[in-house]
C-alpha cells in the first residue's frame, strides 16, 4: 500500500517557461529541384536528430511507392494521414503512392512516445525534413546515372523526366533496389507553402474505410492460429493478496480453462474466450469485497494538509508595493478522472524460446520494450515491440499493462500466441487516472483592470508514470512471483503544466507541493493543465466582473502576445450579440497550451434548470495551432477535446473508499451520452509562415472554465470542485 | 452443447455450442466477424451492437441460443454484394465521424436500426438512438451529423 505523503518544490517563473526542442521553421521558395531560399542555421527537428540516417526513415519499394517509418503510433489523432501529407508533398508523389509504418521496434526509428501534441512537431516534421532531403539526393542520382543536369530533370509521381529528351527513370531504378544510406544534412529545401499539394488540405483517414467496414483494425483483431486467449485476475483491493481460489470452487459446469497463480496474478487460459471469461468472473465473484461506503470527499481537505515548513500560507508577496488591489482568492479541485478506453486494453504475445513479440498499443514502443526487459530479465535484442491502433486513449493507459500480462504469459507457454484482454472492472479500476489536483489561487486586481499579481499554491500527484527501464512502472511487474515496485513517482511537474497564467502579471509565485494518493496515476490528456486552466480561468473571470469589463475584454487587455488575442476577438466577433434565455448562460476561456503551444479559447452555452441541472448546448472554440497539415484532423481533434473535457468538467470523478476503488464500469463511472453532448464549432487561424504548434490537447484546458464560468452567470454561483454535478441553487 | 444455426449477413453457419455463450464470442472468434467489438460485456457501451432482424441490440448480452434463425448483420454485412456502401457508412465516411473508430460500428449499427424505422429523424431521436452507444474521443456531434447527412441521402 503506498503512503499517502507530500514534497514540496518552490520553483521560479523560468522552469515553468522553460521548454526544450523548440524548433523555427523558414519555408524557403523551391522550384522542383533547383535550392531555393536555404535553410540555414537550423538544427534537424527532434528526431531527426537522433536518427540522422533516410533509411531511418524512407524506403522505395520496388513500383516506386515511398514507405514512411514513424515511431508516433495511431490513436485516432491522425498522426499517419499528416505523414503521408508530408512525405507525398516533399518527394512530388501522389499520396496513393505513400504507405506508412507505425512504431515498431523491428522497423521505425525510436520517438519515445506517442504524447503531448508533439508528434506533428516531432514526427511529422522530421518526416518532411527527411523526405525533402530524398528528393534532392534521387535527383543527384538520377542525374549521375542519365548523364544529365539536374537542372533539366523533373520528379514527379516516383519517376524521373529529362525536360527536353523525355527520358525516364523511376526512382527505384535509381537505387538500384538498394536504399538512401546517407545522413541527412542541411541545408534541406522545403516545398514552400504556397506550392502544397497536400499539407494544409483535409486529406481523410485512410483508416476509416476499415473502420466503416468493421475489418479487422485494432490490437483486439489480431489472430494466429492455436492463439490463446487469457484474463488475468488481479488484485481487486489496495494492497490485497490474492486467494488460491479455482473455478471449480464456485457453482456451475466444469471449464475447459487452465488456472496458474504466478505471483499475486491468476491466469485463466483457454483456446475458448467465453470459457476464459466465464472462469475469471466465476472466481472473481468469489472474492469479497468490503462495503466502506465512498471516501474520496476528504481528499481536497487531505491533500493541503500535506504541508511542509517551506509553504505556510500563502501571502501577500514580498516587495510588493502596490497598494490599493482588489484581491481575488479561490481553492479549486478537481479529482481524478479516467482516460477510460471504450475497449479494454488488449496485448498478443509471442515467445520461440529465444525472440519475445509483442503487438500492443502502447504509446511508446521502445520504452515499453525497457520495460518488458527489465521485468523479464530478457534481453532488449530478443523483444520486438509492434505497435497496432487500439480503442483511444488519451496518455498512459492499461495498454501497456495488458501486453505486459500477455508477455509474462508467453514465457509460460512458449511456442503460443496469448492474447490478453482486460475486463470493463479491470479497466475501470486499474488504468492509471489523471491525478486529483487542488489550486489554491490568489490574485491582485489594479484599479484599471490589470492584474498585479498572481499567487497559487497546487497539490497534485504524479501525471506520468509510463513504461520506462523502470519495471515496476508496469502494473504486471509489482505482481510478479519476485515482486518489482516502481521505485521512482515519474513525472511529477505535469501537474504545474499551465499554472503559471499567459497574462501579463506583475508578479507571479507558484508553488507546487507532490503527495502520492493511494491512487495509480498518469499521464491524461493535457496533464495538469487542464486543472489549472480552469482555475486561472475561474479567476480571470471573477476579475473581469470586479473590473466592470466584458470577460473577452479583460483577457485582451491582459495580454500583449498578439496571436493570443487574435483567438479572443475572433471567439468575441463568434459570440457576439447571442441571444440568450433566462436560463442560459455564457462563458469563456482561454489558454495556450504549455504556455508555449497552440492557442485556444473555447465558450460554452450551457443551460441550468430550476433543479441545478446544468446542460452544455454549445461550445465554440477558436484554436491557432500555427501551420496545419490537416484542418479537419485538427478540428476533428479539438471537437473530440471539448466533448470530452465537458464530460469531465460535468460529471466524471473516480470514487473510492480506503479499500478501494468503486468506479468500476459505465455504470458507476459514467460519461456524457449522446442526448446530452454539446453541438461544437472550430473556427481555425492559421497564420501564414509560422511552424505547427502541438494542437490536439489546446481544447482540453480551456473547456471546464468556459463552462463554470457560464453556470456562474447563469446561477450566480462559482463553481469551485470538479465535477458540476448538480448545482446547489440555495441562497 | 447443442448444436446451432444462425444466420449471420445472409449465410447460414451450423456448429456445436453452449446456447448460453454470448453472440459476440460465436461472431467474433468462431466467425471471425471482428467488426464487433467487446467494450464492457454489460450492455453498457454499444461496441459491440449488431442488428437482429431490424433491432440494434447488444450481442454481448444476447446468447446464441435466443437468435437461432433469425437474421443476423454485423457490421461487415452492410454492404451491398456489390461492394456499394450503406449510406450510413458513406455518410460516416463523408463526415470523417470517428476518430480511434473503436466504438464507431456500434454506432452505425445502431444509426441503421434507426433509420429503418424512421428514415426522417429529428435531432433528438438520432440522439436518443445513440444512447447505448458510448464515445470517448468525443466523435459524437460527427456521428450525429453524420446519421442526418445518410437520412436526407436516402430519401
Amino acid at each position: 500500500m503506498k503512503a499517502e505523503n507530500s514534497h514540496i518544490v518552490k520553483a521560479g517563473r523560468r522552469d515553468f517557461v522553460r521548454q526544450l526542442g523548440t524548433l523555427v521553421v523558414g519555408f524557403p521558395i523551391l522550384s522542383w529541384n533547383n535550392p531555393g531560399e536555404v535553410i540555414q542555421d537550423l538544427k534537424l527537428p527532434g528526431s531527426l536528430s537522433r536518427h540522422p540516417s533516410l533509411d531511418a526513415w524512407l524506403e522505395i519499394l520496388e513500383d516506386n511507392r515511398i514507405r514512411v517509418f514513424t515511431g508516433k503510433i495511431e490513436l485516432g489523432q491522425g498522426i499517419s494521414t499528416v505523414i503521408r501529407q508530408v512525405a507525398a508533398e516533399e518527394l512530388f508523389a501522389d499520396i496513393e503512392q505513400v504507405e506508412v509504418v507505425v512504431a515498431d521496434t523491428g522497423r521505425t526509428p525510436n520517438e519515445g512516445y506517442t504524447a503531448g501534441s508533439g508528434s506533428v512537431k516531432g514526427s511529422a516534421m522530421s518526416v518532411r525534413y527527411a523526405a525533402a532531403f530524398a528528393r534532392k539526393k534521387l535527383c543527384e542520382l538520377a542525374a549521375a546515372k542519365l548523364g544529365l543536369s539536374d537542372d533539366q530533370l523533373i520528379l514527379q509521381g516516383g519517376v524521373v523526366s529529362h525536360k527536353s529528351s523525355g527520358k525516364q527513370i523511376g526512382i527505384s531504378e535509381i537505387l538500384n533496389g538498394q536504399q538512401l544510406k546517407t545522413e541527412i544534412e542541411l541545408p534541406v529545401d522545403l516545398v514552400s507553402q504556397e506550392n502544397y499539394r497536400y499539407v494544409g488540405t483535409d486529406v481523410r483517414h485512410k483508416a476509416m474505410e476499415s473502420i466503416v467496414a468493421g475489418k479487422p483494425w485494432f490490437v483486439q483483431d489480431l489472430f494466429f492460429d492455436g492463439m490463446l486467449h487469457a484474463r488475468v485476475l488481479r488484485p481487486t483491493t489496495f494492497g490485497q493478496i490474492l486467494p488460491d481460489l479455482k473455478p471449480e470452487d464456485g457453482k456451475g459446469f466444469p471449464l475447459e480453462v487452465e488456472v496458474r497463480r504466478h505471483g499475486n496474478l491468476l491466469a485463466f487460459v483457454s483456446e475458448h474466450e467465453y470459457q476464459v471469461v466465464k472462469a475469471y468472473n466465476r472466481v472473481r465473484s468469489m472474492i469479497s469485497i468490503p462495503d466502506s461506503g465512498t471516501s474520496h470527499g476528504d481528499l481536497r481537505d487531505r491533500m493541503a494538509k500535506f504541508e511542509t515548513e517551506n509553504e505556510g500560507q500563502l501571502s501577500p508577496l514580498e516587495n510588493l508595493d502596490e497598494q490599493d488591489l482588489t484581491w481575488v482568492e479561490g481553492s479549486f479541485y478537481k479529482p481524478y478522472v479516467m482516460h477510460g478506453a471504450i475497449g479494454p486494453a488488449c496485448g498478443v504475445a509471442h515467445y520461440d524460446g529465444t525472440e519475445l513479440t509483442i503487438w500492443t498499443h502502447s504509446q511508446g514502443v521502445y520504452p515499453f520494450r525497457s520495460a518488458v526487459s527489465a521485468m523479464l530479465d530478457l534481453d532488449e535484442e530478443n523483444i520486438r515491440v509492434i505497435g497496432v491502433p487500439g480503442s483511444g486513449c488519451f496518455g498512459h493507459n492499461s495498454s501497456d499493462d495488458a501486453a505486459a500480462d500477455a508477455a509474462v504469459l508467453a514465457l509460460l507457454y512458449p511456442g503460443k500466441h496469448i492474447r490478453v484482454q482486460w475486463m470493463r472492472e479491470q479497466e475501470h479500476a486499474g488504468e492509471p487516472y489523471g491525478s486529483a489536483m487542488r489550486m489554491d489561487v490568489r490574485a491582485g486586481l489594479r484599479g484599471d483592470g490589470t492584474v498585479a499579481t498572481w499567487q497559487a499554491g497546487i497539490w497534485t500527484d504524479s501525471h506520468s508514470t509510463r513504461p520506462n527501464s523502470d519495471a515496476g512502472t508496469l502494473l504486471t511487474a509489482r505482481h510478479l512471483p519476485k515482486p518489482k515496485p516502481m521505485s521512482g513517482r515519474g513525472y511529477l511537474r505535469g501537474g504545474v503544466r499551465n499554472a503559471e497564467p499567459y497574462y501579463h502579471v506583475g508578479m507571479t509565485e507558484i508553488q507546487a507541493h507532490f503527495f502520492e494518493g493511494k491512487q495509480r496515476v498518469s499521464s491524461l490528456r493535457s496533464l495538469g493543465a487542464y486543472a489549472n486552466a480552469f482555475a486561472i480561468e475561474s479567476v480571470m473571470d471573477e476579475m473581469s466582473m470586479l473590473a466592470g469589463m466584458d470577460p473577452l475584454d479583460f483577457r485582451i487587455k491582459n495580454l500583449s502576445d498578439k496571436r493570443a488575442i487574435a483567438v479572443l476577438e475572433k471567439l468575441k466577433a463568434t459570440t457576439d450579440g447571442m441571444q440568450l434565455n433566462d436560463d442560459e448562460g455564457l462563458g469563456f476561456a482561454f489558454c495556450r497550451y504549455k504556455n508555449n503551444d497552440a492557442y485556444c479559447a473555447v465558450a460554452a452555452r450551457v443551460k441550468v434548470d430550476n433543479h441545478g441541472q446544468v446542460e452544455v448546448e454549445e461550445l465554440w472554440a477558436v484554436l491557432d495551432a500555427g501551420e496545419v497539415m490537416n484542418p479537419d484532423g485538427l478540428i476533428n481533434q479539438t471537437e473530440g477535446g471539448m466533448i470530452q473535457a465537458a464530460s469531465w468538467t460535468l460529471m466524471e470523478q473516480v470514487t473510492f473508499t480506503s479499500e478501494m476503488t468503486t468506479s468500476r464500469n459505465w455504470g458507476t463511472y459514467p460519461i456524457l451520452r449522446c442526448p446530452d453532448v454539446p453541438m461544437v464549432h472550430v473556427d481555425l487561424i492559421r497564420p501564414a509562415g509560422v511552424p505547427p504548434l502541438g494542437g490536439g490537447e489546446a481544447a482540453t484546458p480551456p473547456t471546464p472554465a468556459a463552462i463554470t464560468n457560464a453556470v456562474f452567470r447563469v446561477t450566480g454561483k462559482r463553481i469551485y470542485d470538479l465535477p458540476i454535478g448538480t448545482v446547489s441553487l440555495d441562497g | 452443447m447443442a448444436l446451432i444455426t444462425i444466420r449471420v449477413n445472409g449465410e447460414s453457419h451450423q456448429f456445436e455450442e453452449d446456447q448460453e455463450v454470448p453472440l459476440l464470442y460465436v461472431l467474433r472468434n468462431r466467425l471471425r466477424l471482428t467488426g464487433p467489438k467487446f467494450g464492457c460485456g454489460l450492455g453498457q457501451c454499444g461496441s459491440c451492437k449488431v442488428l437482429v432482424g431490424d433491432v440494434a441490440q447488444f450481442s454481448c448480452l444476447v446468447p446464441v441460443g435466443s437468435v437461432v434463425n433469425q437474421e443476423i448483420t454485423t457490421i461487415e454485412g452492410l454492404q451491398s454484394d456489390t461492394g456499394e456502401w450503406h449510406p450510413v457508412q458513406q455518410a460516416f465516411m463523408e463526415e470523417q465521424a470517428a476518430q480511434c473508430g473503436y466504438c464507431t460500428g456500434g454506432m452505425i449499427i445502431s444509426a441503421v436500426a434507426l433509420l429503418r424505422k424512421n428514415n426522417q429523424p429529428e435531432d433528438a431521436e438520432i440522439r436518443e438512438a445513440l444512447n447505448g452507444n458510448l464515445c470517448r474521443c468525443g466523435s459524437q456531434a460527427r456521428v450525429i451529423k453524420a446519421i442526418d447527412r445518410a437520412a436526407k441521402a436516402d430519401k
